[in-house]
């Protein structure tokens, strides 16, 4: 569990472009939740994303509060990731019409430890607030969220 | 075959992407794996032993799960296994 107000462990850094494409993506896809990718290189502060990818929501069922990427479309991601010399930094999601803070579903579903969990509100189509979490902890049963400066650049290209 | 590491587990991995493992099986090739960086283990594996139900196992674009010998299905030295541990969420 995090604290909401506690200070941010860690920075996640990008450009105003990949910024913008994230909190598009939620604008385009709402009321349903958008999810992406976010490939980049590790630094000793936190992620520095150099681009995101668009995923499916495969959770059609309830795709207003749930997304899924699949499994297979996450392997490719990966492919192309590393013929271009990055990692999966971690991953995005909206919520349409609720609050940019993770949910326990969300924490249950976070595998990726030490990846970034970005989520932003679309609220009534509009993106609103975007905030990062980190996955810290070291195996799935101390895993935990830290709250994460977006740090987004101004004046650089993708 | 070429086993591709996903980011999370790169730390017990020696931060390695990817490990060539010698087997002549999926399974086999996670033993292998395993015994070369005994950290893994306790990541992928329930304490039972069974591969821990948020792991995706694919073998080239196929899920392990769904191939008729699942983890016992062959494999050659061209193959590669991509550990994808899922992803998904919502409020």
């Amino acid at each position: 569990m995090s604290d909401p107000d506690a200070k941010p462990a860690s920075t996640l850094r990008m450009s105003r472009t990949v910024y913008e494409q994230i909190r598009a993506h939620g604008e385009e896809t709402y009321p349903h939740e958008c999810c992406g990718a976010l490939l980049g290189h590790a630094t000793a502060a936190g992620w520095q994303v150099e681009s995101a990818i668009r995923a499916g929501n495969t959770r059609t069922d309830s795709a207003h509060n749930r997304y899924e990427i699949a499994p297979l479309e996450l392997v490719k991601i990966e492919r192309k990731a590393r013929k271009q010399g990055l990692g999966i930094a971690g991953f995005y999601h909206s919520h349409p019409d609720h609050p940019a803070q993770w949910s326990q579903t969300d924490f249950a579903d976070a595998h990726w430890l030490g990846c970034s969990y970005v989520i932003t509100e679309v609220a009534q189509g509009t993106a609103a607030v975007t905030h990062s979490f980190r996955l810290a902890g070291s195996t799935e049963e101390d895993k935990r969220f830290e709250n994460e400066a977006i740090v987004v650049e101004d004046g650089k290209n993708s | 075959m070429t086993i591709f590491i996903p980011t999370p587990l790169r730390p017990y991995a020696a931060g390695k992407d990817a490990v060539e493992a010698d087997a002549t099986t999926v399974a086999g090739a996670l033993e292998a794996l395993t015994l070369d960086y005994p950290d893994l283990r306790k990541h992928l594996f329930t304490g039972e032993g069974k591969v821990r139900a948020f792991v995706n196992l694919y073998l080239n674009d196929e899920d392990v799960r769904y191939l008729p010998a699942k983890e016992a299905t062959g494999v050659t030295a061209s193959d590669t296994l991509s550990i994808i541990p899922s992803i998904a969420g919502g409020d």
